[in-house]
């Protein structure tokens, strides 16, 4: 069994509270994790701005290069991990065996992070507008077109409070490095897996240990990282968008609600859109905030729900390891029957049905995990209570709404994809606050381009521009 | 006989004084509070209800088991004199609580359990870190709470004086039930305030009670400000609650001060207790031990038990995990079988503390996700 220590600063630090991380269906142990207790966070965090002092002496463009280095590290090297190594097999089914997702999806993840980090330059190049990365490091400098700017660090690290249930999260907080900030991670108690292989893909690139913290631990050690990172990423449910809703540092991910909406224009035409509505749904268990959980439109809604219903109905659990298993595993005890209580307590509403009935129960219950088969609900109404929902598996309602009521009903929605050449529709979408990533077109919710930013510009999130006013002589120097 | 076969036979013939004495105090305690002349109402009105006469059938400490579970309910509401022994009916009354951030919180009447209790924890502080007549800070709750003044009493019975600050646990609970962070971490800067304008008044304090939180917060505290407790005066820290794990433990000793105490000149004694029960103190906490917290409980003043989860009658083999179970046997006190909001392993007695302890205490996993922790 693999010994996992805390990472301080890149000191190995093992812990005396360990957490075993088990298999969802053997329960046989993985990993001993050391917990780090809230005050070894508070305490390290006092010297974060070594790690970005560090981090500046290496160029931006040399960090990239070694992120790309780290790429192929991570995703076909055997790198040490605690007190041995990891293939990628082994990374593979080491975290399909403690989150239950199946093997090939957590390939796939190896595979997105690896793009993620081998495109760096450019994916930094769009969300800084194209801007000279030095002028990052150093603070200010003169643009092109000859334009003094400043971009100001707000926090020396970039922290983390990582989830267990979805690999996919880990691209958003890979570009601190190349922009020169340290990494304060506390991986989800079921996924330390990916970063700590990162992190070692980078030791390994070449990148300072001395700018990585990775801690494991329980609520405590989460709270303690929010409160000492002056910039850090959360993930977590609605009750926790909620909280830290307006505070600056805190930048929280919660459930999606991503929709696809289908115009009056092409409605009637719905079936050319059948694999993508399938897709955004059902694609990587339909875990992501980025999978749809909603299809809107002003007619049709019953025969689109058939559809997709016999489409993901007749979709059945297979085992992790099998090429083709499409379902992931909910691994908290209890949960996937206290979702599916909600779903039944929903579905008692009038003009509400679950058309994936038919295909046998939704409701897989095994000795350790239990499974949701894909579920597709049709609503009469956006009233019905049901309509907003969002579930960790591939889930969706398909709700009848009239165009000109939906942006109006649909509620915060992080990907929307229209459907629809009405440039009316377009313009109403184009302009909708609630709305986060935009589609405009057949493009499944699932299918991101990197190069644009998620949920905020995490240049934006970092760095803050100013104002910085030089006299000439020093203008001419820059 | 070997030296270990002697030390078995000498631990053995402590264990069974100690069990011995548990016994007489046992029946002492049922006599006086189930006597008319002595007892409160509270237990001479339960004594109508019980299928059996206490003062006949209770002769051992074992007898106790036929007593039900105390219900920590009972102790919420008034009138508050019916805890009031009927000897004691004359003497200054104390009421201390617990809990009450919502409700009604529980409480308990008092007249000098606390002084004795601390006095007797008194004696297991060594004075070279502890010096007597030296000044105290108390960092930790005040209000209607008994370590307040419990604390205050330890520090005046060694001779000093204490300084304390304002501390309302109930807001912090809510605070954090709110998830009102900012607010939290401005009231935790507001206690630490206070603790250090006492700490850096020329007040010469070198012993305090602190919560482990607070304490943390504290050292970090003066760490910013280019010192520390040593540098301060501080040579002995007493503190106590659940976060008292064996990592906290090792972390307070190696970060926070300086290393153990032959290193640092800082001696910091764990405990446990609460305002039922009286102070339990614990085995010393070595890094040899990996940091291991055994708490022994004031026998005969009261017991602490590791009891089965399914049947509280019954103790758990030792090294085995259970709930704590809680009997308070004092003149002015008492609690047949309390079911604690902890659990932890049963220890083997020693030469010290010859009657069973309790290690690795944390809240007990029943309960442990609706248990909010404050400061302490």
């Amino acid at each position: 069994m693999l010994k996992i220590p805390v990472l301080r600063w890149g000191k190995p630090y093992d812990s005396l509270e360990l957490d075993q991380v088990v298999h969802f269906r053997t329960g046989e142990p993985i990993a001993q994790v050391s917990q780090a207790n809230g005050g070894i966070i508070q305490r390290d965090l006092r010297k974060a701005s070594l790690a970005r002092d560090i981090l500046r002496e290496i160029p931006c463009s040399e960090l990239i290069e070694r992120l790309g280095r780290a790429a192929d590290l991570y995703e076909k090297g055997t790198l040490p991990l605690g007190d041995g190594s990891q293939s990628p097999d082994e990374f593979a089914h080491q975290q399909s065996a403690t989150t239950g997702l199946p093997e090939h999806m957590c390939r796939a993840n190896m595979s997105k992070n690896s793009f993620v980090l081998k495109n760096m330059k450019q994916i930094l190049d769009c969300l800084t507008r194209g801007l000279d990365l030095d002028i990052l490091t150093r603070g200010y400098g003169v643009e092109h077109r000859g334009v003094v700017v400043s971009y100001q660090a707000q926090s020396p690290v970039l922290g983390a409070v990582l989830p267990s249930n979805s690999p996919g999260v880990h691209t958003l907080w890979l570009p601190a490095i190349p922009l020169q900030l340290g990494l304060v991670l506390k991986p989800g108690p079921q996924e330390p897996w990916t970063p700590y292989r990162m992190v070692s893909a980078f030791i390994e690139a070449g990148v300072p240990a001395e700018v990585f913290a990775l801690y494991p631990g329980g609520p405590e050690a989460g709270a303690a990282l929010l409160s000492a990172c002056d910039r850090a990423m959360i993930f977590g449910g609605s009750a926790t968008v909620e909280q830290y809703k307006g505070n600056p540092k805190v930048q929280a991910h919660g459930p999606g609600f991503s929709k696809i909406l289908l115009g009056d224009d092409v409605v009637d035409h719905w079936e050319d859109y059948l694999d993508l509505m399938a897709e955004s749904i059902y694609i990587n268990s339909g875990r992501g905030c980025i999978n749809c959980s909603g299809v809107w439109a002003s007619r049709h809604t019953r025969e689109i729900a058939q559809a997709l219903a016999e489409r993901l109905g007749p979709i059945e659990v297979k085992p992790p390891e099998d090429p083709q298993a499409g379902l992931a595993a909910f691994t908290v005890p209890g949960m996937a029957k206290a979702v599916w209580g909600m779903i039944e307590a929903d579905l008692k509403e009038n003009g509400v049905t679950d058309l994936t009935s038919a295909y046998g129960p939704r409701l897989v219950e095994l000795e350790r995990c239990a499974y949701l088969r894909p579920t597709i609900v049709h609503c009469q109404s956006p009233e019905n209570q049901v309509a907003k929902k969002e579930y960790m598996f591939p889930f969706s309602t398909v709700v009848e709404c009239p165009q000109e009521q939906m942006l109006a009903k649909i509620g915060p929605t992080l990907v929307c994809t229209g459907i629809t050449e009405d440039p009316n529709l377009i313009r109403q979408l184009t302009d909708a606050v609630h709305v986060d990533r935009l589609n405009i077109g057949p493009i499944p919710t699932t299918r991101l381009n990197w190069l644009q930013p998620h949920e905020g510009n995490i240049i934006d999130f970092l760095f803050r521009s100013r104002a910085y006013q030089l006299p000439a002589e020093k203008l001419a120097a820059v | 006989m070997s030296t270990t076969e002697s030390s078995s036979a000498h631990l053995e013939t402590l264990r069974k004084q100690a069990q011995d004495r548990l016994d007489a105090h046992a029946y002492d305690m049922i006599q006086w509070h189930f006597h008319e002349s002595t007892g409160c109402p509270f237990w001479l009105e339960k004594k109508a209800e019980l299928s059996f006469d206490p003062l006949k059938e209770i002769k051992t400490f074992d007898d106790l088991r036929k007593f039900p579970l105390f219900e920590d309910e009972w102790l919420r509401g008034g009138p508050v004199r019916r805890w009031v022994p009927k000897a004691y009916a004359d003497k200054p009354i104390y009421v201390f609580e617990t809990g009450g951030t919502t409700g009604i919180p529980k409480s308990r009447v008092v007249i000098d359990d606390f002084r004795i209790d601390y006095e007797l924890f008194s004696e297991t502080l060594p004075d070279k870190y502890f010096p007597r007549g030296s000044n105290w800070l108390m960092l930790g709750p005040s209000g209607p709470r008994r370590l307040r003044l419990a604390v205050e009493h330890l520090c005046q019975f060694r001779g000093g004086i204490c300084f304390c600050i304002d501390l309302d646990p109930r807001w912090v609970v809510k605070l954090i039930k709110k998830g009102w962070m900012e607010h939290l971490e401005a009231y935790k800067q507001h206690c630490i305030d206070q603790a250090i304008t006492i700490l850096t008044a020329g007040h010469d304090i070198k012993c305090m009670f602190a919560t482990p939180k607070l304490l943390d917060a504290l050292c970090l505290a003066l760490e910013e400000r280019k010192t520390s407790l040593r540098e301060l005066g501080v040579t002995g820290i007493f503190s106590g609650g659940t976060e008292f794990t064996p990592q906290w433990t090792r972390y307070a000793v190696e970060e926070l001060l300086g290393g153990p105490p032959e290193e640092s000149g800082v001696y910091m004694t764990p405990t446990y207790g609460n305002t039922l029960m009286g102070l339990a103190c614990s085995k010393p906490v070595t890094a040899a031990d990996g940091y291991k917290i055994s708490y022994y409980a004031p026998q005969p003043r009261a017991v602490t038990e590791v009891v089965d989860f399914d049947d509280p009658m019954q103790p758990v083999p030792y090294g085995e995990t259970g709930r704590v179970k809680l009997t308070t046997l004092t003149r002015e006190f008492f609690v047949p079988g309390f079911l604690e909001r902890d659990e932890g392993e049963r220890e083997l007695p020693f030469e010290k503390y010859p009657w069973d302890g309790v290690s690795g205490v944390r809240p007990y996993r029943g309960v442990a996700s609706q248990t909010t922790v404050g400061v302490y």
